[in-house]
């Protein structure tokens, strides 16, 4: 468990429309590791992700990355934060004019600075990596919602992100769908990736977390371990809000004890 | 007839075509900054800091909200009198022409392509953003492209407006189609002949240009922004 920690969230407040969405919040992520937030729909998990790369930027707190609090307010530190910082977004929010491999390779050649055949290779890569090799020359109207997804991720990795924030990557999928997008954030996990993800698939997801963080009004009210949170006896928020998850699924996949991670 | 096709052939298109060059020398330089002054225009009022939307939004309800004909004379009459210091600025006809309906179009141009940038999903820019990209990267390389797309039927639209009130330049001097027809027109006294020429002068203009934009939309198209939706 000595891992360095890569990312630092610290006392982050926010407040939307005079409404507290964030109160208080802190948490570290550990190089490697995955953090999962759970909760209800408004418990704050979008907003909170998005004021770790400022899209919204907090109120109060602190940001670190890779031990280095980052100043809000200069432009160049949250343009380099945002470049570490890799986003998946519920709606993909793939860039429509562009084909896949434009759209992974749009950021390497602007923001990243590289020559055309090197973002071209490298924007090949990110695809095969996630399956979409033959699909380079598709635009995002050509291609399924799970497709999207996947080049979604292999925009954000192109970029050599250290943490990549998942914001419900698999919620606005149909059903069948859902599976190919779970297999590549797999896989990421397996490949050491650093990430968050506020995500409704807690079975899904406590195979692969090393913290559950469950979130409710903005604050963080439970965090640990999945297989002692998800413990039927546990008497956890997160047991009761995944029991009724899965009741309304009717999946009853609340039960399962977790593998320990390899 | 005999009579109206030989004074055709003999006088109007001689005459015309004279005025057709003027015209089309208006247009194109015109409907350029137009859609220029349209595109950066549009997006700064939608992406711009407050003061400057504020401006803009002065700019296009000026534009909009006085006739042509007016400007053009404020152009081409009046701001030789607006003096600064020992500064006038005097336009030729020609000139006081294109920036009269350079300004005008642009004001309309940059509600087509406002509409257009609001019609992309703010996911994209949040998108852009999360990868580094500046706030004028994202605008330019994410969001105006698409809205260009969008806004293309309009601001072609706007174009063929362009071409057929380019007809006022002739009351300030200027000898475009319609000037060289009016003094023909005047001369011979025969108007209707005349006229209905000038008109299929223009309509040639317009049936061009509409090929044109055609010919642009299909370059432009790509899938999720055809032309046509099945």
């Amino acid at each position: 468990m000595d891992d360095p920690v890569i990312l630092r969230v610290e006392n982050i407040v926010k407040t939307i429309g005079g409404q507290r969405i964030l109160d208080d919040v802190s948490f570290s992520v550990k190089k490697g590791h995955l953090k999962v937030l759970i909760g209800p729909s408004g418990a704050g998990k979008s907003t909170l992700l998005s004021c770790i790369n400022f899209l919204s930027p907090p109120d109060s707190g602190t940001i670190s990355l890779d031990g280095k609090a980052v100043d809000g307010k200069s432009r160049k530190e949250l343009l380099a934060l945002r470049q570490q910082v890799g986003m998946i977004f519920q709606d993909f929010n793939l860039f429509d004019h562009l084909s896949a491999l434009d759209n992974v390779r749009v950021a390497l050649v602007k923001v990243k600075g590289l020559d055309k055949r090197a973002a071209t290779n490298r924007a090949m890569e990110e695809l095969a990596r996630v399956g979409l090799a033959d699909k380079s020359t598709l635009y995002p109207a050509q291609l399924s919602g799970g497709q999207k997804q996947r080049v979604s991720v292999a925009r954000a990795l192109a970029m050599d992100p250290k943490v990549l924030l998942l914001d419900e990557p698999t919620s606005a999928l149909d059903p069948e769908l859902i599976g190919e997008v779970l297999t590549v954030i797999r896989d990421l996990a397996d490949l050491g990736m650093t990430m968050v993800m506020a995500t409704h698939q807690i079975s899904f997801s406590a195979a692969l977390a090393d913290e559950f963080l469950f979130m409710e009004r903005g604050r963080i009210v439970e965090r640990g371990a999945p297989s002692q949170l998800l413990a039927r006896d546990s008497g956890s928020r997160t047991q009761s809000f995944c029991a009724k998850l899965s009741e309304l699924a009717g999946d009853g996949h609340c039960e399962i004890a977790p593998a320990p991670r390899a | 007839m005999d009579g109206f096709i030989a004074f055709a052939w003999e006088r109007i298109i001689p005459t015309l075509d004279a005025g057709l060059w003027t015209s089309i020398l208006l247009i194109v330089p015109a409907s350029l900054f137009g859609v220029a002054i349209g595109v950066s225009v549009g997006a700064l009022r939608v992406y711009g800091p407050r003061p400057v939307v504020k401006t803009l939004d002065a700019y296009v309800s000026l534009f909009r909200g006085t006739p042509l004909v007016v400007q053009l004379y404020f152009w081409y009459f009046a701001l030789p009198y607006v003096r600064i210091g020992d500064f006038a600025l005097v336009l030729s006809p020609m000139w006081a022409a294109i920036v009269g309906f350079a300004l005008c179009s642009g004001a309309y141009q940059s509600e087509y392509i406002r509409g257009g940038l609001l019609s992309i999903k703010r996911g994209q820019l949040r998108a852009a953003q999360a990868l580094g990209m500046t706030p004028f990267q994202s605008v330019t390389s994410v969001v105006l492209p698409q809205a260009f797309r969008r806004a293309l039927p309009g601001c072609g639209n706007e174009i063929i407006y362009l071409i057929k009130y380019s007809s006022l330049a002739s009351i300030i001097t200027v000898s475009d189609l319609t000037g060289m027809g009016r003094s023909l027109a005047k001369s011979s006294f025969r108007n209707t002949e005349v006229f209905v020429v000038v008109g299929l002068y223009y309509l040639a203009l317009v049936t061009i240009a509409s090929f044109l934009l055609k010919i642009a939309e299909k370059k432009l198209e790509i899938p999720g922004f055809e032309s046509k939706r099945e």
